[in-house]
């Protein structure tokens, strides 16, 4: 092991006399664990970190989600139902083979046919035909214009035809299989405890610091500020908003955050009369008042967002008046978050024929989000301040998002009033709007998380003209204009955009990423 | 003592097929695992095909079945997380917990024992008494404080013990064990240690009540008067019938300890079966919950019948009894 590492630090040293002064190892301690070594196992977040480093995409996503191009060089459409990929030529697998179209094709072919996959990338390579036009030439050919075809390529790992496309995904947590044309190559993982991974000398891009890297995760959220502090690991994700402050004295720490693409906001029950959670103050039934949107706008003034940033989130989080935060793909520059107005909000009320309130209860979770249950204890008295007295009930995660999806005895979301977060995966507010606003739709795939079931034919008509409309300028225009439709409906109520803070030793900084992932290659040296 | 174990094997089948009943079931109504699995991306076609790639789509009982079968084959479901054989993960986890487990009791054994002891044997000194106030911390204070107060003190202030994690560990008859590699053993110490705490307070507390009620009694007296050394009364005579009930305690203790180590595994990201069960609870992995609560059920089946075997080792009125039927 020690032999190793010498080895890799003096052939470091050798090779690259430009980027380093010295080479060395790091260590991450991640807040979630990873499920496999196998990119293409399962869609989740931390997996598609962790796999970063060892597959590239044909496209990669930058800090704030901005897509620049990695074994691709460069794609457009061809016409509308085509687009064109030309592929970098020369780029190597780590075991020697040349990377072609063929590797392409054959990654598409496995990415939605993988055993036992939890959460398959079918979602994103479906309705796409692959045609190998020359060895680095690839046609991606769709049924309809298809806009969104460049972030959907940006998250399918790109593996080798020769031992990867054919790989169980045993072979792949084995590291046979794990051959990819990444920064860094495969060494060793052992489920649930560490992977390491080495720096790839002979990487087509620019050559990372690190000559190797180990992930450890680390779960608990106060061992993990311990093993910074102990000096165990050199960065750690996910730093829980009560160490902020103490952390931010110790001088051997640098803490850095920054927004995720991840909004936290409330779903409202819009699609039954009688909604189970709400009745009259004297407990009697009462026509669902959520069905007003004047009653949806009150809820929203009532509710005090620089309280909740400053207090509950001690200042780490932003306010939020929409899906996505600034300097994200389709965000409308005409909202701002609906400011505090309690009288406001009263006076929405009795001209909607609620003066005297009505009561309700907010679910949320109480182990998804920073700090989900107290957001959600102090909206319900912010609430109960205007008329509407609102009780809480919190539950873990593994029984919230069932229930919340399709709890009800029809299969229908069961509360009333919930409080939800929403990470816009493409970093771009089609994300949101297809899934959080669109009518729940399932022949066409929409609206598959509107568990308020807003329902707004004016609104889908934009989000479909916009997600058929391959001109750039015109759908950044198109999802500003359903974001803004979508605010004046009060189809969804945003609070705050989530913030993320990362942890590192004196002399290293961590640079954030909207995508909340913590890779290898943002660990820079102050 | 064969009739005896065979009725207690019988007797363990029926409590392995009751519990599976009462697991399966009990864990299939909570919650719905395909919205903790899919990407939050997935539209609904995505979610009713995962729904059907886990066979959630059949009613209970048919899962069940399937389960059933599965298990009388040594099959208990694939993990939904890690799509892998739930038991294949179990038992790839297990040597980090037991070996977790088994430094915890040798600890519990090697402090407890000695100051049950000489608390026991001098009941009115000082030291004896602050022995006595200490277990009682061991007992109160709960093991995820605990924990973290040892990682601040020894890994954070003092830097002498790494805060978390498993060390360099070397393969044994096919286990990975770090109790033979030096930073192993650095990396154990401090879970083991939190772990024990409990049961060295149960442990001294046993042997002290033990000790204190053998010293008066005949058997002692007698040796005194025939001249035996002290260090040979309570070595050999005192000792031995003291232990009776400390080995029975901390034979079921031990199934504790590979319980309790969901805490400590957490705490010090122990890769153990206990990470592996609170992982599988918190996304809903539930053919790993169920297979990990069968395995555990075994384990207190075998566990008691060990110690029922010790027992009649230790005490010949229990082989004597047995004869006699």
């Amino acid at each position: 092991m020690k032999t190793t590492t010498t080895l890799a630090v003096a052939a470091g040293i050798l090779i690259s006399s430009v980027s380093l002064a010295s080479a060395e190892k790091l260590v991450i301690g991640l807040a979630s664990e990873t499920t496999s070594i196998d990119p293409q196992f399962h869609n989740t977040g931390p997996n598609n970190a962790l796999s970063l480093h060892v597959f590239d995409r044909l496209i990669l996503q930058n800090k704030t989600q901005g897509l620049y191009p990695g074994l691709a060089e460069s794609w457009a459409p061809v016409d509308d139902l085509t687009w064109e990929f030309k592929l970098r030529q020369g780029v190597k697998f780590h075991d020697g083979t040349d990377f072609t179209a063929d590797d392409v094709l054959c990654t598409f072919e496995r990415a939605p046919n993988v055993p036992n996959s939890p959460a398959s990338f079918a979602t994103y390579t479906k309705g796409k035909t692959l045609v190998k036009i020359d060895d680095y030439t690839v046609h991606f050919k769709t049924e309809v214009p298809y806009p969104l075809m460049g972030n959907d390529v940006s998250t399918v790992a790109i593996i080798s035809d020769s031992v990867g496309c054919g790989g169980t995904t045993e072979e792949f947590n084995a590291g046979t299989a794990a051959i990819g044309t990444g920064p860094y190559k495969f060494q060793s993982y052992t489920p649930g405890q560490s992977a390491t991974f080495v720096r790839n000398e002979d990487y087509w891009g620019e050559k990372p610091v690190w000559t190797e890297v180990e992930f450890r995760p680390i779960s608990s959220a106060p061992s993990r500020v311990a093993a910074l502090l102990a000096g165990d690991v050199d960065v750690i994700s996910g730093v829980p908003t009560t160490d902020i402050e103490t952390l931010k004295g110790k001088s051997e720490i640098t803490l850095s955050q920054g927004p995720s693409n991840r909004v936290i906001y409330l779903h409202m029950d819009q699609f039954r009369e009688n909604s189970p959670f709400i009745t009259a103050k004297d407990g009697s039934e009462i026509k669902n008042p959520l069905l007003d949107v004047r009653v949806r706008k009150a809820i929203s003034m009532a509710i005090n967002r620089d309280v909740i940033v400053e207090r509950v989130m001690e200042g780490i989080a932003v306010s939020a008046g929409q899906l996505l935060p600034d300097g994200f793909f389709g965000v409308s520059d005409k909202l701002s978050p609906l400011a505090y107005d309690p009288d406001g909000a009263k006076a929405l009320m009795a001209e909607a024929g609620y003066a005297d309130g009505f009561k309700m209860t907010i679910h949320g979770p109480n182990d998804r989000y920073i700090n989900d249950a107290k957001i959600a204890e102090a909206i319900a008295q912010m609430l109960t301040r205007v008329g509407i007295e609102t009780a809480v009930e919190t539950m873990p995660r593994s029984v919230y998002f069932g229930r919340a999806s399709s709890g009800s005895p029809d299969g229908l979301p069961e509360f009333s009033f919930i409080l939800v977060g929403w990470g816009a995966g493409s970093g771009e507010a089609s994300s949101p709007l297809k899934a959080l606003i669109h009518t729940n739709d399932p022949d066409k795939g929409y609206g598959a998380t509107n568990r308020g079931r807003h329902s707004s034919p004016e609104i889908d008509a934009v989000i479909q003209e916009a997600l058929a409309t391959v001109d750039d300028a015109k759908r950044q225009d198109l999802l500003a204009k359903a974001t803004e439709m979508a605010m004046e409906n009060v189809a969804i109520i945003p609070t705050h955009f989530q913030v993320n803070t990362w942890g590192a030793k004196k002399g290293l900084r961590y640079i954030p990423r909207t995508d909340e992932y913590t890779l290898a290659i943002g660990v820079v040296k102050e | 003592m064969t009739v005896f174990i065979i009725r207690r094997l019988l007797q363990a089948s029926i409590v392995v097929m009751l519990m599976s009943i009462i697991v399966f079931f009990g864990v299939n109504v909570i919650g719905d695992p395909v919205y903790m699995l899919v990407s939050p991306d997935a539209d609904q076609d995505d979610i009713a095909a995962a729904i059907a790639r886990l066979g959630l789509d059949r009613p209970i009982w048919e899962q069940y079945w399937i389960f059933l079968k599965g298990a009388a084959t040594g099959d208990l479901g694939n993990s939904f997380i890690f799509g892998e054989p739930a038991l294949r993960l179990i038992l790839y986890h297990m040597p980090a917990t037991l070996e977790l487990a088994f430094s915890a009791l040798f600890l519990a054994i090697a402090i407890g024992i000695p100051l049950g002891l000489y608390a026991g044997l001098y009941p009115d000194k000082a030291v004896s008494k602050g022995i006595m106030a200490g277990s009682i911390l061991g007992f109160s204070l709960p093991t995820f404080w605990v924990g973290l107060m040892l990682i601040i003190l020894f890994a954070v202030e003092l830097g002498w013990l790494p805060a978390t994690g498993r060390g360099d560990t070397v393969s044994v008859l096919g286990f990975e064990t770090s109790l033979l590699t030096l930073d192993g053993l650095s990396h154990i110490f401090l879970p083991a240690l939190n772990l024990a705490l409990l049961k060295i307070s149960l442990a001294v507390r046993l042997t002290r009540a033990g000790v204190r009620e053998a010293m008066g009694q005949d058997y002692v007296k007698f040796a005194r008067a025939k001249g035996l050394s002290t260090k040979r009364i309570i070595f050999v005579h005192v000792m031995k019938n003291i232990m009776i009930p400390v080995v029975t305690v901390m034979g079921l203790e031990f199934g504790s300890l590979i319980g309790f180590s969901v805490v400590t595994e957490t705490i010090f990201a122990w890769p153990g079966m206990g990470k592996l069960l609170i992982n599988g609870i918190l996304q809903l992995d539930r053919p790993v919950v169920v297979a990990y609560l069968m395995v555990m059920v075994l384990f207190f089946v075998v566990i008691n019948l060990l110690v029922d075997i010790l027992y009649s080792i230790l005490d010949p009125r229990v082989r004597l009894q047995d004869q006699n039927k």
